[in-house]
């Protein structure tokens, strides 16, 4: 009894508040995504504001027992829970079902399937945190990093090959982790460097960007620092890298990404290939379009809940799922929108703050990862349906219609509550 | 580890910058920028046009001048026109496929907006309708709307009554209530009075899905309006009597228009040559346009209103009048015309009649001598003759010429009574004299007058003195025109007593009876007519009669124009003649004259002009 008590004391509320927030209103707009003026019952199990309420009530479920369960459980088992996670993920592979092109659905019967890679994220969480959190690993060590890239880099891996792109990206964010953990800045440098190259070898002419580079490296050398051979030798190599990073960009567009990929990067940069233009008409620029059409009309106030006509008619495809900001914004209006967007600021840095708080680095480094994976979503999601990011099929946590994904999300979260409420009895 | 800690702000510091951005990016594309507002109605919301029927016109007497017909008009939004089967809607519409590409390219040229309505195919009938409609879900951003076009059962009136079309860019533009794709009244009544025949049109928003499916009211109907229908009009026109007329005027280019005196109403007004105003409405209406407009013959001029010939010896009668108002002349005032008038170096040639005459005898005979006499009379009893000109034009002014009436139809012609100002540009001032615009008196010269113009003269006369404006329509709606525009109800005199008319209509009696007009005579009925030749510096001149009757109380007032056909009395004056008795009996007497009038052909042939001076049997 006392034990029970003291997690109904201990327990975050704020976190646990914004979560059921942000889940009632998921659902609302779920029902406003797929309502039909001419059929209107709540609870319908055929339509998917049905299923989410089944969904909803099934995560209730599972986040009470994980509130009940022992604390000390999670550390221990963390390991275990990822490799079982990592087997399911495999398995998919071979027993998932094909949906369009993607096998990372696992028939469970009832006509539901389960989406492993949705999972997945938890696990990896839980595995990273532990592997940290031990006494003599060391960020600083080679071997630290390398071991790390493989826990992260294993369900990337595999959620690939189930041709999941947009999934494997979020695990990326884990990069966040690592860095408060005491991966150099550095690392967050490059990565953004490669990223602005990138972009920029899209956007600007090579002999210009070639020209651009050499130019700075020559600045580089002569104005800062003192000017010997080596430190000259040192500039060319990354100048060198850079270029040819640069001529590789070619490669990994045209050889690497699949076309409907490379075409929602240049879509959103502005820079389609005439080529495509068609394709790109009715595939990715008609979804961001249309997207845009509907949280644009929202105007202040938004039109009303089940008001929206770009939502009610089905202008924005996967309204319900990946683009649910879209009915937010359209039916909610800016003033709605931005409360969305305010009560994920608040939770993730709540993440944030309750993870500094905690004495046992486990928990701090479990809660960072679900900051960083949360911040992910949302930077990817909303930014797509803004415009502002390529299309990345990820939803938007507790938002978006699906049992996976907000079961994943509901277990991520419900674990560092129960962390949390239990760091008090750690000494 | 107290280094690692601070981590955590650049971390929280990223999660506040990407929420930032984002509600930055919301502020713009919510509030600030329109477009997307624009867009989602463009997408989600349809405007669907209730056009309501135009007003129909009736005739004098109840029967249908114009009447409407169901068209449907094949509607494209070009931005949702997906997938198309191209040559199986063209094979429905009866295009091919160039002309398909062409309607698209030719809105792009008028930078039409992508994702509003355009007119496609317009006006297609019922049958074609009916097959393309079995069809039409399989073309996505096609629909069709239905229209009302005109028709008209007897198909004569086309000048008069006008025709309808779309309306251009430029009305659109300038006006607060057309939109594209609206019909609107371009010539004659339909143009005139667009307003009332046209109605309000009503607008009613529906939501629409992404499958282009209508699914539910906007906004409950907030927005919708309901059309009202236009109303309908009662036309003064005699629809037999314009029947008769454009028959009489067959193969002959001129202008018939018939007046109650006592009234201004127009009871026919005939321009020739015409065209079935059918032409002009439905599918083919662009085509046939095109045809009518290339005619060598300008079937579409309307010559009633819009062609200026001089009144010839027609005017002699206003000089008359004038002269007897100013108090040069008295019916005893005598003139000799020995074959013509010479004074000053100038002669007006005249026919062999008897002289001295009087001033009934001078309208009777139509004396070219006694009209010069009095044209000086009147110009020199003023100081300067430049006074007694303009003394003159004022005069005459009064009687309707020179200006527009105006009447109620559109694209009415001043016609021309010369202004001293411009005989002082043309010879210098003080430079000339009666004498030197002398062609006046006889009605010839700079003279220019529309046959409504004329036909109001001849109602003047008949009224002795006074008419009012000239208008096709009698009841708009219900509403007598002279409530509807008090400006049709009031009289207009002229500056002419009403004493001294009675001498004048004596004599255009005469005329009838022992004058220039006995071919036109009517054994039942008196009436009172002028004759009248018009000089037409390109070829034979244009025969003109001016008649009114009874005398006594006058039913109706015509003049006739009829061009290239020679003296008043040959062609101008049997016609109208037929007309009144048209009008006045309901039925002709006179089938050989009647036919000899239909069957009659005058074309224009061009001669060459030997003699300068008209003379008039």
């Amino acid at each position: 009894m006392r034990e029970q008590r003291s997690i109904v004391q201990n327990i975050d509320w704020p976190l646990l508040v914004i979560y059921i927030v942000l889940v009632t209103m998921g659902w609302l707009n779920i029902y406003a995504a797929v309502y039909d003026p001419e059929n209107i019952s709540l609870f319908d199990l055929d339509m998917q504001y049905g299923k989410q309420a089944m969904f909803i009530g099934i995560c209730a479920l599972v986040g009470t027992v994980i509130l009940f369960t022992d604390g000390k459980l999670f550390p221990t088992f963390s390991f275990w829970i990822y490799a079982f996670m990592m087997l399911l993920l495999v398995a998919t592979i071979f027993l998932g079902k094909n949906v369009h092109g993607s096998r990372s659905w696992l028939n469970i019967g009832g006509g539901f399937s389960l989406q492993p890679a949705e999972l997945a994220k938890f696990a990896t969480c839980l595995a990273l945190a532990r592997f940290l959190s031990e006494i003599n690993v060391k960020m600083a060590k080679l071997q630290t990093r390398l071991i790390c890239a493989a826990i992260i880099g294993f369900p990337v891996l595999i959620i690939l090959l189930q041709n999941e792109t947009g999934l494997a990206i979020v695990y990326f964010s884990f990069v966040f982790v690592m860095y408060r953990e005491g991966l150099p800045g550095g690392y967050l440098l490059l990565g953004f460097a490669v990223l602005v190259l990138f972009i920029l070898t899209l956007l600007v002419e090579k002999t210009i960007l070639f020209s651009v580079i050499g130019a700075i490296a020559i600045l580089v050398f002569m104005f800062l620092g003192k000017r010997r051979f080596s430190r000259l030798l040192r500039i060319a190599v990354v100048a060198a890298i850079a270029i040819g990073f640069t001529l590789s960009v070619d490669y990994i567009f045209t050889k690497v990404l699949q076309p409907h990929q490379s075409i929602r990067i240049t879509a959103l940069l502005g820079k389609i290939d005439p080529s495509q233009m068609k394709e790109a008409k009715k595939g990715v620029l008609y979804n961001v379009n249309q997207s845009k059409i509907a949280i644009g009309s929202g105007g202040l106030v938004g039109k009303g809940w089940t008001k929206g006509t770009q939502t009610k008619y089905d202008f924005v495809p996967e309204q319900d799922t990946d683009f649910i900001f879209c009915t937010v914004g359209e039916e909610w209006g800016f003033l709605g929108s931005t409360t969305v967007l305010l009560l994920f600021m608040t939770l993730i840095l709540r993440i944030i703050y309750i993870a500094e708080r905690q004495k046992a680095p486990f928990t701090r480094i479990y809660a960072y990862g679900v900051a960083s994976i949360l911040m992910f979503h949302l930077m990817v999601n909303v930014g797509m349906t803004l415009g502002l990011m390529p299309v990345i099929g990820i939803p938007l946590p507790f938002f978006s219609y699906g049992g996976s994904s907000l079961l994943g999300f509901t277990i991520l979260l419900f674990i560092l509550i129960r962390l949390d409420s239990y760091r008090m009895q750690i000494l | 580890m107290k280094q690692l800690s601070s981590r955590q702000y650049v971390i929280a510091g990223m999660v506040v910058a990407i929420c930032l951005t984002y509600i930055g990016r919301l502020f713009y594309i919510q509030i600030v920028d329109d477009k997307y507002k624009i867009m989602a109605v463009n997408n989600a919301i349809r405007r669907i046009v209730d056009y309501p029927p135009r007003g129909v016109i009736y005739d004098r007497t109840g029967k249908l001048l114009v009447a409407n017909q169901a068209a449907y008009d094949l509607m494209v939004i070009p931005n949702q026109v997906k997938d198309c089967d191209t040559t199986e809607l063209c094979r429905l519409i009866n295009i091919d496929k160039q002309g398909f590409k062409d309607r698209f390219a030719k809105l792009k040229k008028q930078n039409h907006p992508w994702y509003q309505p355009a007119v496609f195919e317009g006006q297609l009938s019922g049958r074609a309708y009916a097959a393309l409609q079995e069809k039409l879900y399989d073309f996505q951003g096609f629909y069709v709307q239905a229209r009302t076009i005109r028709n008209y059962p007897k198909s004569v009136g086309a000048h008069l009554l006008g025709y309808v079309g779309e309306v251009s860019e430029k009305i659109v533009k300038d006006s607060s209530y057309y939109l594209m794709g609206d019909y609107i009244g371009l010539s004659g009544i339909e143009k005139s009075y667009e307003v009332p025949l046209r109605g309000i049109r009503g607008v009613r928003h529906v939501e629409k899905d992404v499958f282009n499916r209508e699914r539910a009211a906007f906004a409950d109907g907030r927005f919708d309006t309901l059309g009202i229908a236009g109303v309908d009009l009662t036309s003064s026109i005699d629809l037999d009597l314009q029947e008769y007329g454009e028959k009489l005027m067959k193969n002959k280019i001129g202008s018939i228009v018939a007046i109650e005196p006592a009234t201004g109403e127009i009871l026919a007004l005939v321009s020739s040559p015409t065209y079935d105003p059918n032409l002009l409405v439905g599918h083919e209406r662009s085509k046939n346009y095109v045809v009518l407009l290339r005619d060598t013959m300008k079937p579409l001029f309307n010559r009633a209103l819009m062609a200026s010939y001089p009144p010839g010896s027609t005017f002699k009668i206003a000089n008359a009048l004038v002269g007897q108002e100013i108090g040069v002349v008295t019916p005893d005032t005598r003139y000799s015309c020995n074959r013509g008038f010479s004074a000053g170096g100038v002669h007006v040639g005249c026919h062999a009649h008897a002289s001295p005459v009087d001033l009934k005898f001078s309208i009777t005979t139509s004396c070219n001598a006694y009209y010069c006499n009095v044209f000086r009379s009147i110009v020199e009893h003023y100081k300067p003759s430049e006074a007694g000109y303009r003394t003159w034009r004022d005069y005459i002014m009064s009687f309707g010429f020179g200006a527009k009436l105006p009447s109620d139809l559109p694209n009415e012609l001043r016609g021309n009574v010369p202004s001293a100002e411009y005989y002082n540009k043309m010879y210098g001032k003080g430079r000339w004299k009666a004498l030197s615009v002398i062609s006046l008196g006889i009605g010839q010269g700079e003279m220019g007058v529309t046959p409504l113009q004329m036909a109001n003269y001849t109602a003047t006369l008949a009224n002795r003195g006074w008419y009012i404006l000239p208008h096709a329509i009698k009841k708009v709606g219900d509403k007598p025109i002279g409530v509807y525009n008090p400006k049709f109800g009031e009289k207009h005199y002229t500056k002419v007593q009403k004493k001294y008319f009675d001498v004048v209509v004596d004599a255009m009696a005469n005329v009838m009876t022992n004058g220039t007009g006995r071919i036109a005579q009517i054994d039942s009925i008196q009436l009172g007519g002028k004759t009248g030749t018009a000089q037409n510096p390109h070829g034979k001149d244009h025969s003109i009669f001016i008649c009114f009757g009874p005398v006594a109380n006058p039913k109706i007032a015509i003049a006739v124009y009829v061009e290239n056909a020679g003296f008043g009395a040959t062609w101008a004056a049997p016609i109208a003649s037929l007309m009144i008795e048209k009008y006045l009996k309901g039925k002709t007497k006179r089938p050989e004259m009647e036919k000899r009038m239909m069957e009659g052909v005058v074309l224009p042939v061009y001669e060459k002009k030997t003699s300068a001076t008209p003379v008039d049997e």
